[in-house]
């Protein structure tokens, strides 16, 4: 019996030390790619990379600064496309929680956000691209947007239903019809939330490369044309990352470097945003 | 009392939201309809064939998938192989192990995997990754390279490349999603575990057993991402159609081949070919998903409904 006891709890520790290693083997993968985006994108990030275009095949030096401004532009237009669509949808949704229509709703969603992002993309080229005879921004921005939209909905649903019912109950008593007690009490009071939402949902998009590769496309030279191609960081990062240059390479990686810096940062403000405000409402 | 007439500004409040609300079934349904749409040109000419043949040669015109299948099926599976303990592990240990002061950074640590761009996961794939694996198939053993698993040329490139990025992109899905499942458990039966004298794997198997329908969710989510995954998948697999059991062979995803091949696709028939992959893509991740936040929903939504009591030893239940 005693023996067994023992047995039992060797296996007990066996197996919870195993789980803790299982943290260990995860977290050594994020330690190693950080480390070497760190390391390897230091080397090729100089005043040149933020400032230049791409130079020549073959030539050496030259940056990303166009590629920058692409995905500025690109996210932009994704986040003008989403933000609107997304909180307004969110809104209904939480507002009829249990209706038919409401279900639906955020059963397409949760569906359209599980849709992998190159599909996203042959679905934008299909409506966007073809008739306009052109890759371009704008096919571009509209496909980060279609990915955007699901997880901004998704947000908004969430937050407006953390807001104390009695916010809405006193406008509504004081006269409030129900979409100005939505919009001018319980939107706002759930704000701060959504933004970090969006902010996260920004993030996100930002770093996508599929979704652009027969949309927005790439471009070697400065645009801000919508209806033209544009380069983007995860395009240039793709392309240059599968050319047979060196010094591509040391460019790819300082590409990768600031795309992980963009996202790094984000996801951090975010989630001091989020503590803040779950400090907030506790403090109520 | 009566119900008050709605007035105008309701009504614009419910249509003008109901709109937006409306466009998102919009966009997801006319996804499915516009890839068949597009793809309706290799639908007709070569069916269900298709899906059973190999042969991918947009000069002669001829399309058969079955390779980029086999690829997505096989590169998911052996993630998931790998990630499954992992993202379990990692739940267990941060809802059942991990001190009070860890938690939070840990699991913000694990869920920053998820935030790492795709084609970051792949510049690394290729430049360090790779060479790492081809390191560890040339130090294999004779008699495990004589094995089909692990035979032909040991390259780097390949499936086993593609299987452990892969598997490492999933990790934070899972393991988030198990996190939330395994807390759904009713302190109670923890509680009535330890009171029985239960060691702590013993009651985290019971907690295992009780939630198993979310821990199945949990899974499939990650399946999910995986099969779906574009571009660090593309950097590493090698991009050679071929359907190999061996985990050194370089292969093909139909994620893949969609990114390589649709930009620079001109004849109508190459497009539609591309096209029918991508919706059959859509098609399975939706059903893999949808499947997922069913048994996820199951167990999170009402734990008030379930027994509380769960058998203290699971194999007894089979009888």
């Amino acid at each position: 019996m005693r023996l067994r006891d023992r047995w039992r709890r060797l296996v007990s520790l066996l197996m919870m030390t195993l789980c803790g290693l299982s943290v260990a083997v995860a977290l050594v993968p994020l330690a190693f790619i950080l480390f070497f985006v760190v390391t390897r994108g230091i080397t090729a990030l100089d005043w040149n990379f933020f400032t230049q275009t791409p130079k020549p095949h073959g030539e050496t030096g030259g940056g990303m600064a166009n590629a920058m401004l692409g995905t500025l532009i690109i996210s932009g237009l994704g986040a003008l496309f989403a933000v609107p669509i997304g909180i307004l949808a969110g809104v209904f949704v939480a507002e009829h929680g249990r209706s038919h229509l409401a279900s639906i709703v955020r059963f397409s969603a949760d569906t359209l956000n599980g849709v992998p992002s190159i599909v996203i993309g042959l679905f934008v080229y299909a409506l966007v691209v073809l008739p306009m005879k052109e890759f371009s921004a704008l096919s571009g921005g509209i496909a980060l947007g279609v990915m955007m939209i699901p997880i901004i909905t998704r947000t908004t649903e969430e937050l407006l239903r953390l807001v104390p019912a009695s916010l809405r109950e006193g406008a509504l008593a004081l006269g409030a019809t129900h979409g100005r007690a939505v919009f001018t009490v319980v939107l706002p009071s759930a704000l701060p939330g959504i933004l970090t939402g969006v902010m996260l949902a920004l993030a996100r998009i930002a770093g996508e490369t599929a979704p652009l590769l027969f949309t927005a496309f790439n471009n070697h030279y400065w645009s801000t044309s919508l209806t033209q191609p544009i380069a983007s960081l995860t395009v240039q990062v793709y392309t240059y990352a599968t050319s047979p240059y060196d010094d591509l390479h040391r460019q790819a990686w300082a590409g990768a470097l600031v795309l992980v810096a963009l996202v790094l940062t984000c996801s951090i403000l975010a989630r001091l945003a989020t503590r803040r405000l779950e400090r907030m409402q506790a403090g109520h | 009392m009566a119900r008050p007439k709605t007035s105008a500004g309701d009504v614009l409040f419910q249509g003008g939201t109901g709109l937006f609300a409306l466009f998102i079934v919009i966009v997801t349904v006319g996804i499915a309809f516009v890839l068949w749409g597009r793809s309706s040109l290799t639908i007709a000419k070569f069916g269900f064939g298709f899906w059973a043949t190999d042969r991918w040669d947009p000069v002669s015109g001829n399309f058969g998938a079955r390779t980029f299948i086999w690829g997505t099926l096989y590169s998911s599976f052996l993630a998931l192989v790998i990630s499954t303990p992992l993202a379990l592990g990692i739940a267990i240990f941060l809802s059942e192990l991990c001190p009070h002061r860890l938690r939070q950074p840990l699991a913000f640590l694990t869920e920053l995997l998820a935030a790492i761009p795709s084609i970051v996961y792949g510049l690394w794939g290729i430049f360090v990754l790779v060479p790492a694996i081809r390191a560890l198939e040339q130090a294999l053993p004779d008699w495990l390279r004589a094995t089909p698993f692990f035979s032909g040329p040991a390259v780097g490139v390949g499936m086993l490349s593609a299987a452990a990025v892969l598997a490492i992109m999933i990790v934070p899905f899972s393991s988030a999603v198990a996190r939330e499942v395994l807390k759904a458990v009713p302190a109670a039966q923890r509680e009535g575990a330890y009171a029985l004298g239960a060691t702590r794997w013993e009651a985290t198997k019971i907690a295992l057993y009780y939630t198993r329908v979310g821990i199945v969710g949990a899974v499939m989510l990650g399946l999910g991402r995986a099969l779906g995954e574009t571009m660090a998948v593309t950097m590493v697999i090698g991009n050679t159609p071929q359907v190999s059991a061996s985990l050194l062979a370089p292969q093909y995803t139909m994620a893949a081949v969609i990114a390589n091949e649709f930009a620079e696709a001109t004849s109508p028939l190459h497009i539609s070919a591309l096209v029918e992959i991508g919706l059959v893509l859509f098609t399975v991740t939706l059903v893999v998903n949808a499947a997922s936040r069913l048994l996820i929903w199951r167990m999170t939504r009402r734990p008030h409904e379930r027994s509380i009591v769960a058998p203290l030893v699971p194999e007894e239940k089979s009888a």
